[in-house]
């Protein structure tokens, strides 16, 4: 540490610092993330898989694992699209009404005119799902749902069915109760993120409209819409990405088959069946990287639209 | 005309009120109910559950504890100790290395930090499960699989957890106090642990519940490395509990192994929910 002797002022440099206290974070990152996603990309290129109990490679294949990955099997389906259309299916059918109900609630919760009563209660309510272990409520609704479960008790006393239903064993059901149960791990997450979006905007644009006559529906669609836009954009991304990774909950609920027929096997359960079963780490690293592909893309298009709005919200400020 | 308007308005409220509670009750009741139907079952002998469906609990639930507490096959006990061990564990390395790197990149002023910001930030949203084919691969190299670590040290690099440690310094740490604490002679990391870490203890918190709930449910890497009955953690048995023949299980066991999978979290959760739900929100939408 050199003291500035023209000065007399105690100009030390700390950027050693800087490095130091980094250093641990990128050090961890390099070791367990880095270098693994590398590998991953490395891998993909290589057959290596285990038969029985022989060892097949690792053989250089340049890019035979992503042909295979495309390619129609003997039943004429792409594996590959067929689970990431699944994917897509539960996704939509989880995230679309996540989304609605999280709006429609966070508008509920930060109207003032409304001015509900036990929005902490509500909250915590409505929150709580999400931290709860997502393996364990996936077991939970199969042994509620279970042909021998109380729903088809109720369903059975009541005499709206004859015999058990066995709904893990129907397509429409085992998605209903996937999508189901996303729905209720996310959507008080997303209620509490474009909760705080709506607060973020100015209380006084709110109070111009409504002098200048605006109905709740107009104050809506043409003031708390367009300027949650950013917020709405990020949740939808995240949410998207997160979709992406399912995996618990499809997984326990259908014991990492899928069923019926592989109608509800998601991108990540087809990886885990790649690493776990099989350990194809070959065809484990194509569809890490066609994943990581589609995450990245999306991840960028959520940097776009928020630094968009970076740039032009100091503007907004000064017009103000 | 005035009068009308206003009994006019005031039924629209009314309304609006009505549909908005009827909403929420509803949702509410989705949320809990299923695990109330776990807890009462949980409460039921398997002749009970076989007999039918009820709303009331009733009065096997020690039974029912002492038959999944002592099982065999499935060592709940010891999931449970082997899962807080690795939750613990990474809850502290997490929120201490956020914190330490958040500091270093908000106080310092060095060559790579504008890098080592965005850089960050762009991995921010990789998903952990696109390098697990050569985490798995390295861990088996290492020889360390049936081993803690690797669930433990990879949480040192939490760019989410980070990203929440320097909004959180940026709304709180005035550099003034860090030069003070210059003058007076202390040293830089004495600095960061004595002065600055008791400033973030909100922060750390609230993430270190974040990070102790998220590894504790953590499923998909922990299924990959252990296979060893005596290693294994909660969730990888609850998946083994679904895999096995539960039509020769008794069932009120089976429900007590969730309820007790679930609890530690639910007990955290329902005295700190306040803090926690502010939480979700402090560090990531902000901007």
């Amino acid at each position: 540490m050199k003291r500035n002797k023209k000065t007399g002022q105690g100009e030390v440099s700390y950027a050693k610092w800087g490095y130091i206290f980094i250093t641990p974070f990128f050090l961890a990152y390099i070791i367990f993330t880095l270098i693994p996603q590398l590998m991953t990309f490395y891998n993909s290129l290589f057959e290596n898989y285990r038969d029985g109990l022989t060892q097949v490679g690792p053989r250089f294949v340049g890019i035979q694992n992503y042909i295979t990955l495309f390619t129609p099997s003997s039943t004429g389906t792409i594996d590959m699209l067929k689970y990431f259309g699944n994917t897509l299916i539960l996704w939509v059918m989880g995230a679309v009404p996540q989304i609605l109900i999280a709006l429609l609630l966070a508008v509920f919760f930060t109207s003032y005119r409304m001015n509900l009563k036990g929005q902490q209660f509500f909250k915590t309510v409505i929150y709580m799902p999400n931290l709860i272990m997502a393996a364990a409520f996936s077991m939970l609704f199969f042994t509620l749902f279970s042909p021998v479960g109380p729903v088809n008790q109720v369903l059975l006393s009541a005499g709206w069915i004859d015999k058990s239903v066995d709904f893990l064993g129907l397509m429409v059901p085992v998605r209903i109760l996937i999508s189901l149960m996303n729905f209720l791990m996310w959507f008080g997450n997303t209620t509490i993120l474009l909760m705080a979006g709506i607060q973020g905007i100015d209380q006084s644009l709110f109070e111009a409209a409504e002098v200048d006559g605006a109905g709740s529906l107009q104050v809506f669609f043409r003031v708390t819409l367009p300027l949650l836009t950013p917020i709405l954009v990020y949740t939808v991304i995240t949410a998207m990405i997160g979709g992406l990774q399912m995996f618990d909950v499809p997984q326990v609920l259908t014991n990492a088959k899928g069923t019926p027929d592989r109608t509800s096997m998601t991108m990540v359960m087809y990886l885990n069946n790649y690493l776990q079963t099989s350990k194809n780490y070959g065809m484990a690293g194509a569809v890490s990287v066609v994943l990581f592909i589609v995450s990245t893309a999306l991840s960028l298009f959520v940097y776009n639209t928020l630094s968009k709005q970076y740039k032009t919200a100091p503007k907004r400020r000064d017009r103000i | 005309m005035r009068n009308k308007e206003n009994t006019k308005g005031r039924v629209t409220l009314f309304a609006a009120r009505f549909v908005a509670y009827a909403i929420l009750i509803f949702l509410s009741i989705l949320c809990l109910f299923s695990f109330y139907m776990l807890i009462i079952n949980a409460t039921r002998s398997n002749a009970q559950l076989q007999a039918g469906f009820t709303l009331m609990p009733r009065d096997n639930f020690l039974v029912n504890l002492k038959n999944a507490w002592n099982d065999a096959s499935i060592n709940i006990p010891r999931g449970m100790f082997n899962s807080f061990l690795v939750a613990a564990c990474s809850a502290i390395l997490t929120t201490y290395f956020s914190a330490l790197t958040a500091y270093g990149i908000h106080v310092y002023k060095f060559r790579l930090r504008k890098f080592a910001f965005y850089f960050i930030m762009a991995v921010m949203m990789i998903p952990p499960q696109v390098s697990a084919v050569g985490f798995v691969q390295l861990m088996y190299r290492f020889k360390l699989t049936n081993n803690y670590l690797p669930l433990i040290l990879p949480g040192i690099a939490a760019p989410v957890v980070f990203f929440y440690m320097k909004q959180y310094l940026e709304s709180v740490l005035p550099m003034e106090l860090v030069e003070a604490a210059r003058i007076d002679g202390c040293g830089e990391f004495r600095t960061f642990n004595r002065i600055v870490l008791p400033i973030m203890k909100p922060a750390i918190a609230v993430q270190m519940i974040f990070s102790f709930v998220s590894s504790w449910n953590n499923y998909f890497i922990p299924a990959l490395l252990l296979n060893k009955a005596e290693m294994k953690t909660v969730p990888i048995m609850i998946a083994q509990l679904r895999s096995a023949d539960y039509s020769k299980f008794d069932m009120g066991k089976v429900y007590m192994f969730i309820l007790l999978a679930i609890l530690p979290v639910l007990v955290v959760y329902v005295i700190l929910s306040k803090s926690i739900i502010k939480g979700v929100t402090a560090g990531s939408v902000k901007g």
